[in-house]
């Protein structure tokens, strides 16, 4: 992976929940600009692994980590990091579309305004480049300022995204973020990130292995805790080199 | 028929006759409190203040304690506030869900609101005595606004724990501080509840007369001034209803329907109120 930039890695992870130890030892490059897919059976620790990235985890009680993660070189587990400036950096889609309880047009504008964009100007423009970015400024145009609750459930996915993209982060985070959704409007998030790796970099953990063959340019394999294997998704798709990775694509284990 | 059956069908007779006997109590207090009171409602009852005899004048109106129990219970309840929404906010964004102090907190509000208002009464009394203050509008609004705070914030506390936490987690992500997140996410998700349990402990500080016998004290004037005291509409109705003349308890039946629904049209407004905020919540 030397030919790859990478701005955010992970070194020596370890999270312990209480005594349980959830993360083992992770060491980890994330490939810029590509789609990196975490999969692995439930329980493994792809979400904590998510979450440890813009410091989610730190909301979770009795978490303890050690272990750095770098982005852009800077550990933001370190000391003096502000912690606000590290999570504009990457946008979140969850399991489950939370939309604000605001209008459509509030959803978009609510991360620009706390950033402190304040012209109008500017923050219409910011709502309707990143709703045609996530692909849902056509179906909302006409009710920009309805509640954003009224949405189908795809389409609040998809508003979620715009929210995230408006900060102008780096990275994408998808925790499963099409394990609510039906499978047109699966298909619908999974082209856009497709399309937004061009500028950005993704990571998405999976529990669906068809969608993980089908987006994913790099692959993550964890099983209780550990990383199993790494690689360029052809690779490890074609030839796992650890066995219990080819027991997981084989479906042996789940 | 069978036996399970006819179970089912006797729990839930019962069940419907529980649910009457509430319903009927509202009612029928409603009814009584009018009914005794309606000789003597009458305009003057709500436009003048007593006339013909300290305190308990058989002419004029109350509008002496409607006025003082609106001020009253309008600025305990904006104190109120004032302290819960903090310490709420407090409880659910800033501590950990197993957190002590966020348990000890809970208990003491829990105490706080099985003690008696009369204790509160008393409470304030010995407060005023330290401060060397007289029987004022003032002195019963801090008194009434400690009872009311732990009503509120348990009201509200219990909305604003079920806001779920990946909500507050799509705020954080965008780089929102908790503070931000609170204003703009937690409460605007809880508005109607919060604004329910607003309204519960103004319901409570403006029937409450225990508390306000001491602080606020009772004047046949209205007050112009948060130093003078104030009259209540509970303590019109204790006074007017211990006389030994029937036009007087007359009077109180009559004071107590103008307090009910007073209740009720505030009650009603808030809930029309509400409704305008809920279009953005997150079911």
């Amino acid at each position: 992976m030397n030919d790859v930039r990478s701005h955010l890695s992970i070194r020596n992870l370890n999270v312990f929940y209480g005594d349980l130890q959830v993360l083992k030892n992770i060491s980890l490059d994330i490939p810029d600009r590509k789609i990196s897919v975490i999969i692995g059976p439930s329980g493994c620790g792809k979400t904590t692994l998510l979450k440890s990235m813009n410091r989610l985890l730190d909301h979770v009680d009795e978490v303890r980590v050690e272990g750095e993660v770098l982005v852009d070189g800077e550990d933001i587990y370190g000391p003096n990091i502000e912690i606000t400036r590290i999570r504009k950096k990457m946008g979140l889609l969850s399991q489950k579309p939370q939309v604000l309880p605001m209008s459509i047009y509030d959803n978009i504008a609510y991360g620009p305004r706390i950033h402190g964009h304040r012209d109008r100007k500017r923050l219409d423009f910011i709502v309707r480049n990143y709703l045609s970015a996530a692909g849902l400024w056509e179906e909302v145009k006409d009710r920009l300022h309805h509640p954003a609750s009224r949405l189908s459930v795809g389409q609040q996915q998809r508003l979620c995204l715009a929210r995230g993209l408006a900060v102008e982060p780096e990275i994408i985070l998808g925790d499963e973020p099409t394990s609510a959704l039906d499978p047109q409007s699966s298909q619908r998030i999974e082209r856009r990130l497709v399309e937004l790796k061009k500028d950005y970099t993704v990571i998405v953990v999976t529990h669906i292995l068809r969608q993980a063959r089908r987006i994913a340019d790099y692959i993550v394999f964890l099983y209780l805790g550990e990383l199993v294997e790494q690689g360029p998704a052809q690779d490890v798709f074609a030839n796992p080199r650890d066995p219990r990775t080819r027991a997981y694509l084989t479906g042996e284990i789940s | 028929m069978n036996k399970r059956r006819l179970v089912e069908r006797f729990w839930k007779a019962l069940m419907i006759a529980s649910t009457a006997v509430v319903i009927g109590c509202l009612l029928f207090i409603v009814v009584t409190v009018i009914w005794k009171g309606l000789p003597a409602l009458s305009l003057s009852m709500i436009t003048r203040i007593p006339k013909g005899g300290y305190y308990l004048g058989k002419e004029g109106g109350i509008l002496n304690a409607i006025l003082g129990s609106l001020y009253l219970a309008l600025g305990a309840t904006a104190l109120a506030c004032v302290l819960s929404l903090p310490v709420v906010i407090f409880l659910n964004v800033y501590c950990r869900k197993r957190s002590r102090l966020a348990e000890l907190t809970r208990f003491s509000l829990d105490v706080l609101w099985g003690i008696p208002s009369i204790v509160y009464g008393a409470f304030g009394f010995v407060l005023m005595v330290y401060f060397g203050m007289r029987t004022s509008l003032l002195a019963g609004i801090v008194t009434v606004a400690l009872l009311e705070v732990p009503i509120m914030s348990r009201a509200i506390d219990e909305v604003i724990k079920l806001v779920p936490r990946e909500l507050k987690e799509a705020s954080y992500s965008l780089g929102a501080t908790r503070l931000e997140t609170s204003l703009k996410v937690v409460i605007r998700q809880c508005l109607p509840g919060i604004l329910t349990g607003i309204l519960i402990a103004f319901g409570r500080g403006i029937g409450d007369a225990a508390s306000v016998l001491f602080t606020a004290g009772f004047t046949d004037r209205i007050p112009t001034s948060l130093g003078q005291p104030a009259a209540t509409l509970p303590l019109a109705i204790f006074f007017q209803l211990g006389t030994p003349f029937p036009e007087v308890r007359q009077r109180a039946y009559a004071s107590a329907a103008i307090l009910t629904i007073l209740i009720l049209v505030i009650s009603i407004l808030a809930r029309v109120l509400s409704r305008r905020y809920t279009k953005h919540v997150i079911r």
